[in-house]
């Protein structure tokens, strides 16, 4: 009562102050303000890829209502009489016509078309890259691990987004990603062939999807994305943001700038920064040019003919699964039932559904594998130096292989005709790394993790190597070591890192098989070890440093260059 | 033909009646074969222009394709070919084989148009066979470019790319872009279907469908690209490349820029 009565007795003095005070007795806006305005964010640019998703998505809804307006997703049939003269009088469907009335005969329609299409690349970029600087700096470990299973939930929905999208023009090229859609619904035992049919409305290709992905595309997905990111959102303002280990940063506080003025005034910034990259882009360089493929029809199938990069990774897969092995082995199976013969087309679903089954069941699982094995029950709000967790960084890395292997198989006949190579070999190759790139990565990355390590405590403990050779007056050559400053050795020293342990047994002295597996993935993940430098070892080693300096004065002077 | 009724229930009565089948088979299929040859020898060459053809040929291709152009062990033989295939093949730079290869790349023309056309003369006289095609059907303003784009993505897309970028094939074969041809290249590759590329007949493609292919090809080149830069037409994998290292890269320096403190 007492805050109304303050309010009430608060006479402004000027118009703007009297509209101002107007609406904030009535919606408490100061309340908010204040309580956000002073919401603090730390400032590192690894930390910017969440809002660029945001503000492309931002982006994507602004272009896409324009499009909206112009789009007519029917499937009926048609005959182009708009103005790109190669398609003039072709037979095609309502939706590809008003695709390319868009293009053509709708001023702006083409920009839009580019804008949009283009920031639904860098979305799911953005989205990716965020991704993995959540990951390797461990950002989702307690208390983010729900908001990190929201962030990979709303990566596939960018994902599905991306797909409805690339589907809705009904050219040549996003059919025969459909297609490929139908023949992985189809491969699935059972229920496939009536999955199918119940989406397309009887055979492929119908008349009637178009229609539902845009439903999907327009409606339901947006929707469920938007109150994804609002759930999201509302966790970072809850959980406070990370920040990297620095002197003065604790788990306890944030070190940054407040929301206002200088956030609100640097994020504002930033998307109309996003916006006009996407917008000159957009302008300079065409993107998904439908007239070039023309109108559906499900017999031809052009070269280059590749998802949008996102789903690249799974055409990858499909491109990459042998259909045969020797003269043998078919991964086409022909089981015998008692009311006929049901076909398993192993290579088909094996390839379109293991390998984004494996990642995105690692992915939302992670924070969980990791916290069992660690045992690490902590809230966490400083983040990790990638080298400082070797071995999650090493699985990071052979994730990436792993998907990147598979991304790269999806541009197969681009890598041979470029690099003047044969198909086949390209394939037979990425066959190979696909399966040991991962390792082979895991194991590179761990050990360049471990030796940075190495070098970081080597630095503590001895300073900088300057590339100063000296020749001391009784001959001999030393090179001058410059000690790193405190804030710098504060960040070389300032880490957790957990040692391997054996397993406990429980109040029976029995040790349970969980506890035993528990311990044998704990001596995977720390066995290999670099101890942080302890106080006395810094301690010993600057004490060693002065007594050797202390013997010249030479040395002395040298060392205070 | 009581004769002929009597001897019906002969011992070789099947075999004349097999022969006979079998010569009536043989007529129609060349009849039919001759009406699917891509149009008549209509270019006339002079005997002078066969004669110094078989000396350039002996100079430079018998090599590899034998004397008298009869093949050898390490070229095929161009018996038969046909003038449009010489005038392609030289005319392009694809011959003389530059290298050993899956296929043979296109290089600088090595013979002059003179040259080529005494050649190609040389090599029709030494069986029928596609002939050099006339300028009026290269003329791609006579041709409809929409009904040479359907036949183009259901005849064409599928090896040299919807946009004609071209594509690869097995074992490091590849369908080139067709960017750059000439009228007379294109519609000599579809009536010989050099390297890899299958033969479009008259009775497959007419003529005058090929002129729409071409007409299709030359509105597409001089067009340009609508949108702005194509980035080589080649799909998605080019858009995806381009927006993570041009897209995210310019986007990363700004958030550089945007976290770094002023000194």
């Amino acid at each position: 009562m007492s805050s109304s009565t303050a309010i009430n007795a608060y006479q402004p003095k000027t118009r703007v102050g009297r509209v101002t005070n107007f609406v904030d007795s009535r919606v408490g806006g100061s309340g908010m303000v204040k309580e956000f305005g002073r919401k603090i964010f730390p400032d590192h640019w690894t930390f910017m890829f969440g809002e660029v998703a945001l503000y492309t998505f931002v982006i994507l809804l602004i272009s896409g209502t324009f499009l909206t307006f112009f789009f007519d997703p029917s499937m009926a049939e048609t005959h182009y009489e708009g103005s790109y003269l190669p398609l003039r009088g072709v037979e095609m469907s309502v939706a590809y016509a008003s695709s390319l009335d868009i293009s053509f005969d709708v001023r702006g329609g083409l920009f839009m078309r580019q804008v949009h299409h283009w920031s639904a690349l860098l979305f799911v970029a953005a989205n990716a890259v965020h991704m993995l600087r959540v990951f390797f700096t461990g950002a989702f470990r307690r208390p983010r691990e729900l908001n990190w299973v929201v962030g990979t939930t709303l990566l596939i929905m960018g994902l599905a987004a991306g797909f409805t999208g690339y589907s809705l023009p009904d050219d040549l090229l996003s059919g025969n990603g459909l297609r490929i859609i139908d023949g992985v619904v189809k491969s699935i035992p059972v229920i496939g062939t009536y999955i199918s049919f119940f989406l397309f409305g009887g055979e492929f290709p119908g008349t009637a999807i178009i229609g539902r992905l845009y439903v999907l595309h327009i409606l339901l997905i947006p929707a469920v994305i938007l109150l994804l990111i609002g759930i999201h959102l509302f966790m970072v303002v809850i959980h406070k943001h990370t920040q990297y280990p620095g002197p003065g940063r604790t788990n306890t506080n944030v070190v940054g700038y407040p929301v206002g003025p200088v956030y609100a005034a640097k994020a504002g910034g930033f998307f109309f920064i996003v916006f006009g990259i996407v917008a000159a882009i957009s302008a300079a360089f065409t993107i998904n040019p439908i007239w070039n493929y023309g109108p559906y029809d499900p017999s031809p199938v052009s070269a280059g003919t590749q998802p949008d990069w996102y789903i690249g990774w799974v055409d990858g897969a499909l491109r990459l699964m042998p259909g045969t092995v020797g003269s043998n082995w078919d991964f086409e199976w022909n089981i015998p039932f008692p009311w006929g013969v049901n076909t398993l087309s192993l290579n088909v679903l094996f390839p379109a559904l293991v390998p984004a089954g494996i990642v995105f069941t690692l992915m939302l699982a992670w924070p969980w594998i990791e916290s069992w094995v660690t045992k690490d029950k902590r809230e966490h709000h400083l983040l990790d130096r990638p080298r400082n967790a070797p071995t999650r960084t090493a699985v990071g890395v052979a994730g990436v292989v792993f998907y990147c292997v598979m991304w790269a198989a999806a541009s197969s006949d681009l890598i041979a005709t470029h690099f003047l190579v044969s198909l086949n070999d390209v394939t037979y190759w990425l066959r190979i790394l696909v399966i040991v790139g991962p390792v082979i990565g895991f194991m590179i990355a761990r050990r360049v993790a471990l030796a940075l390590q190495r070098k970081d405590r080597e630095i503590a403990l001895h300073g900088r190597e300057t590339g100063r050779i000296v020749r001391l007056p009784h001959g001999e050559f030393i090179e001058v070591h410059e000690p790193v400053d405190e804030y710098k050795r504060y960040q070389l020293v300032s880490f957790e890192s957990p040692e391997a342990y054996a397993p406990v047994a429980d109040g029976n002295g029995h040790v349970s098989r969980s506890e035993k597996l528990r311990s044998r993935a704990s001596r995977f993940f720390f066995e290999d070890r670099v101890a942080p430098v302890t106080p006395s070892e810094l301690h010993a080693s600057h004490s060693g440093h002065h007594g050797e300096i202390a013997n010249t004065q030479d040395r002395e002077s040298i060392a205070s260059h | 033909m009581k004769a002929l009724s009597q001897r019906r229930r002969h011992p070789l009565a099947a075999i004349a009646l097999l022969l006979m089948a079998l010569l009536m088979v043989g007529a129609i299929y060349s009849a039919a074969s001759s009406a699917n040859q891509a149009q008549a020898q209509t270019e006339s060459f002079s005997a002078n222009d066969a004669e110094e053809g078989e000396k350039l040929f002996a100079a430079n291709c018998a090599s590899c394709h034998g004397l008298g152009a009869s093949g050898s062990s390490a070229g095929p033989s161009l018996v038969g070919v046909g003038a449009a295939s010489v005038d392609f093949q030289v005319g392009s730079g694809r011959m003389p084989l530059q290298m050993d290869g899956p296929q043979a790349q296109v290089k600088p023309v090595q013979f002059t148009e003179e040259q080529t056309r005494q050649l190609a003369a040389y090599v029709a006289t030494l069986g029928a066979g596609p002939a050099i095609p006339d300028e009026e059907i290269l003329d791609a303003s006579e041709g409809d470019p929409a009904n040479g784009g359907e036949l183009f993505r259901v005849n064409c897309a599928m090896c040299h790319n919807a946009a004609a970028a071209g594509g690869a094939l097995t074992r490091g074969k590849f369908a080139p872009s067709l960017e750059g041809s000439s009228e007379k290249h294109i519609y000599e590759a579809m009536v010989t279907g050099p390297q890899n590329m299958p033969v479009f007949n008259d009775a497959n493609i007419s003529p005058e469908d090929k002129q729409d292919v071409i007409a299709f090809l030359k509105t597409i080149e001089e067009q340009g690209s609508p949108g702005g830069a194509d980035l080589g037409s080649l799909g998605p994998v080019s858009e995806g490349l381009f927006i993570w290292v041009a897209g995210l890269g310019v986007v990363i320096a700004f958030t550089v820029w945007l976290t770094s403190r002023s000194s």
